[in-house]
């Protein structure tokens, strides 16, 4: 199924009884694929609206953000969260929509400074699980007119209401990088001084460490962004305070610099390798501890964003990471398995029979026939 | 506007609510005396008073949890309050209600600077989240003007926001985690002390929700390293018009301030008398505030300089201390107060795409002139969030129903150009009839959903946000 716009879906959705998974570019295919005919957005993918000057953009949901970006570019301006692109990791094709992004609540490594990708959405519309169309939020910065149902709505995976249109804000891109990269640091090391370098006022846009860089030895990777003399006074500044522990060298090449953050962003060091992906959220500085558990008992890779509060983690195919993270701070989702791993394992986090009664209930409001994108997170 | 009548069924029940209560909280706990309830009637929307049944202040998650389950059995509904500062009637009671306050919930429970974030009891004060992690170069960013006294628990309910939230964000982008109680005494959490919790985003949708999903007795609050300096410059202008103007090109050229305020005439005269704060004598006034180091401030307050010069400024004057920018910012932060001083004043909320800023000054200077009442203006323009103050005479017969008249045609004026009815206040029993201008009646009505799955009795904070007439059905029931 293809509606031609929002009123066609609305119909569509309003006149079925079974249900229906909603595709943007199809290249987000995280929750566990439920049953139903396809509903391809693809035509829905007009950008309604784009004000430099006012920080915001609205686009149609099937807008892809190749074209997103282009536009955005032009005017020096970007989705600040720098959503994943897991085409290389999920093994996909096609383009990525931005109704997609939205829904998946896809963020990078820039997310430790701006916030993540529910930050930026200001508001949506959305048609319900009865074809009803619904509008929420609007295109300001600032909104307390009624429920945030935008926050519900972004990353809820489509179970709620199938995303046609979202308004975001934007921020300027910053015209310059600088990475500052430490050789050969033990991951006890490196996390404490990712965790120093965030808590310094310098305005760090991106903490990693790999255990294992493209030469084979770890390597750290903090980042600093903005106008030209100001990022390189900060990597003047953060280098002399770290010092006293580690030994640095200021990466400033544009090319260098965007394709490092790229290949954090996108799983890099777990693409094209066998075995099961995790994402691991947790607590900065109970990364260590949790991973040494983890090692203790499977055999397992893993390499650190957001100063260790994200863990990617590889494991053997059908390993259920979650029974030796019983005490974790945060939560694991299973990014990449086989679809019988995935529903043995589940994707998402259980929650407390509280929260999942709570959430099964919204569902049920909004979708009471439960025919949208069927089994995905409840 | 119109409160629904009461349940006298509850109010003749009253003594033996009370000892219900006293049953399970301390004697201090329960106020129940008329003369002591009184101090209850209203918040910051002083127009509309009502005292309520009793105020009940727990100290403990638990204690707020079985009030809310003796209220849940006897279908009496529950008014959540903080420090009663709203400014829509978010916190305001009926006769057959019970105010559940936060003043004892004030405890700051874990200082965790190493990994930029705290947990409190949500009725600290604002600015004591600040004060708390300040010695170890920390702050916690949302700064709403009256961010002494308001407490967390109302700064979720509302998402407040502040001069700084620019850059920052306001309380939903800074907050990780909360502990709710719902209507029927459950407790849980949602998110914590991580980023992003997985699956539905709950704590998103509490953010902002007015009180009318749980009590919120505990948050997780992100915490950001301060910078190593700030420092605000004045820009004067002898237009509205023109000053909106150079707003929108500020932030269209790639600087973003941390703070972009406006000041028309009115105010500023108000608050020079009030605190001297050395603001010029000019029409239009912005405040603009960049942060860094010192050259890095000197590089940015340069590059905002050349922009407001193609803007005719007819003052420019950037702090030269610490001093005056404290001064500076004690003005801002006084306007409402000074405002007071001279008049009785309506405070507005609403919100606008940046660009719009020169159109909607112009509308509104226009619809001033149509009802005769006197308009002033200052607010949050970097982000496109207005408080219009409309002067009125309260003891003057007629002049509150001109005044909202003039109120709610400014707020429409918002919402055709793009905004919202309210970007940081709430929409309380303030704005809650002119809901249906900006939503559709399906809108609401989904809106209306989450609440029954959250509070299926309609108890919590019953008679806000939505339309009584939308509402109606859902709470007689
Ligand atoms: C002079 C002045 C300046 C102001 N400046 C700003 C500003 O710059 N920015 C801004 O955003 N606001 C501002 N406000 C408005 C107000 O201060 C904020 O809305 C504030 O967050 C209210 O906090 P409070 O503790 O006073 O809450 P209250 O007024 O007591 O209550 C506010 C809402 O929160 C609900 N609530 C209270 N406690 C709980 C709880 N535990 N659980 C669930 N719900 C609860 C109440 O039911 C009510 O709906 C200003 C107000 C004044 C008087």
């Amino acid at each position: 199924m293809r509606p031609a716009n929002e009123s066609e879906l609305s119909d569509l959705i309003a006149g079925r009884i079974s249900p229906v998974i909603s595709c943007g570019g199809g290249t987000r295919p995280i929750g566990l694929t439920s049953i139903g005919e396809r509903l391809y957005l693809g035509n829905l993918n007009r950008i309604t609206q784009y004000e430099p000057g006012a920080l915001t953009l609205v686009a149609e949901a099937g807008t892809t953000l190749k074209t997103i970006f282009e536009i955005l570019n032009e005017k020096g301006q970007m989705l600040p969260f720098e959503p994943i692109d897991y085409r290389g990791l999920l093994g996909c094709r096609g383009e990525p929509t931005i109704g997609g992004m939205v829904a998946t609540n896809s963020s990078g490594p820039r997310r430790v400074k701006v916030g993540a990708c529910r930050d930026y959405v200001i508001g949506l519309r959305f048609v319900d699980g009865e074809g009803n169309i619904i509008k929420s939020g609007g295109r300001v910065m600032k909104n307390v007119t009624g429920y945030d149902l935008t926050k519900l709505l972004t990353g809820s995976f489509g179970t709620l209401g199938i995303i046609t249109e979202v308004a975001l804000k934007v921020l300027p891109a910053p015209t310059h990088a600088a990475v500052l990269l430490i050789e050969g640091l033990p991951e006890k090391l490196a996390l404490e001084v990712l965790n120093r370098s965030l808590n310094s006022p310098f305005e760090v846009s991106g903490a990693a460490h790999l255990c294992s860089g493209l030469d084979g030895y770890p390597v750290t990777m903090i980042r600093l962004e903005g106008f030209q003399s100001s990022v390189m006074y900060r990597a003047e500044e953060l280098s002399k305070y770290l010092e006293d522990t580690v030994t640095i060298t200021v990466e400033t090449d544009p090319e260098r610099t965007r394709g490092g953050w790229e290949y954090i962003r996108d799983v890099g060091p777990f693409q094209n390798r066998k075995g099961d992906v995790w994402k691991i959220i947790t607590k900065p500085n109970e990364a260590l501890s949790l991973v040494k558990g983890l090692r203790e008992s499977i055999e397992i890779e893993v390499f650190y964003d957001w100063a260790g509060s994200l863990i990617w983690a590889l494991v053997h195919k059908g390993t259920n990471l979650r029974d030796y993270l019983q005490s974790l701070n945060g939560h694991a989702t299973l990014i990449r398995a086989s679809d019988g791993n995935k529903s043995n394992l589940q994707v998402f986090h259980q929650q407390s029979i509280m929260e999942l009664e709570l959430k099964k209930r919204l569902k049920h409001k909004f979708d009471p026939r439960n025919i949208l994108n069927q089994g995905m997170i409840l | 506007m119109e409160m629904p009548s009461s349940n006298n069924s509850i109010i003749n029940d009253k003594d033996r609510l009370i000892g219900l209560f006293n049953r399970i909280l301390s004697t201090d706990s329960v106020i129940s005396d008329p003369y002591e309830t009184k101090a209850y009637e209203c918040d910051g929307l002083t127009a509309y008073k009502c005292s309520p049944l009793a105020v009940l202040l727990p100290r403990t998650t638990e204690e707020v949890s079985e009030i809310l389950k003796i209220c849940h059995e006897e279908k009496v509904p529950v008014i959540p309050r903080g420090a009663g500062t709203s400014l829509s009637g978010g916190a305001l009671p009926t006769s057959d209600s019970v105010i559940l306050g936060t003043s004892r919930l004030n405890n700051i429970l874990d200082l965790d600077v190493e990994n930029r974030m705290v947990r409190v009891q949500t009725g600290v004060t604002n600015l004591s989240v600040t004060e708390a992690v300040e010695s170890e170069g920390f702050f916690y960013a949302p700064d709403p003007s009256s961010q002494l006294v308001c407490t967390i628990a109302g700064n979720i309910a509302m998402n407040s926001g502040g001069a700084h939230c620019l850059k920052y964000g306001v309380t939903t982008n800074n907050l990780l985690g909360v502990k709710i109680v719902l209507m029927d005494g459950s407790v849980m959490e949602l998110g914590g002390e991580y980023l992003d919790s997985g699956g539905l985003d709950l704590l998103g949708v509490v953010c902002g929700s007015e009180g009318q999903l749980g009590i919120v007795t505990e948050a997780v609050l992100k915490i950001i390293p301060k910078p190593e300096g700030a420092r605000p410059i004045l820009l004067g202008f002898d237009s509205n018009v023109i000053a909106g103007n150079c707003v929108s090109d500020i932030i269209g050229e790639g600087i973003l301030p941390v703070a972009i305020e406006f000041m028309d005439r009115l105010c500023i005269r108000a608050c020079e008398d009030f605190v001297g704060a050395g603001y010029p004598d000019v029409e239009a006034l912005l405040i603009v505030e960049v942060e860094g180091s010192a050259k890095e401030i000197d590089e940015q307050l340069d590059r905002i300089k050349v922009i407001a010069s193609r803007h005719n400024p007819v003052a420019m004057k950037e702090s030269k201390s610490d001093q005056e920018s404290k001064l500076i910012w004690l003005g801002r932060k006084s306007a409402f107060g000074a405002m007071g001083r001279i008049n009785d004043y309506m405070c507005l909320d609403g919100t606008i795409p940046v660009s719009r800023l020169p159109d909607v000054l112009e509308g509104i200077s226009s619809l001033s002139e149509n009802y005769g009442l006197a308009v002033a203006n200052v607010f949050h323009a970097g982000d496109g969030n207005l408080h219009p103050l409309i002067l009125f005479n309260a003891n003057q017969e007629g002049e509150l129903e001109k005044c909202e008249s003039l109120g709610a045609d400014i707020l429409n004026l918002c919402v055709e150009l793009g905004g919202c009815l309210s970007g940081e206040h709430g929409v309380g029993v303030e704005k809650r009839d002119l809901m249906t201008n900006q939503f559709s009646r399906q809108d609401l009505e989904i809106q209306m959903r989450v609440k029954d799955v959250f509070d299926p009795d309609w108890l919590l904070n019953p008679a806000k946000v939505f339309p009584l007439e939308i509402s109606m059905e859902r709470r007689l029931n």
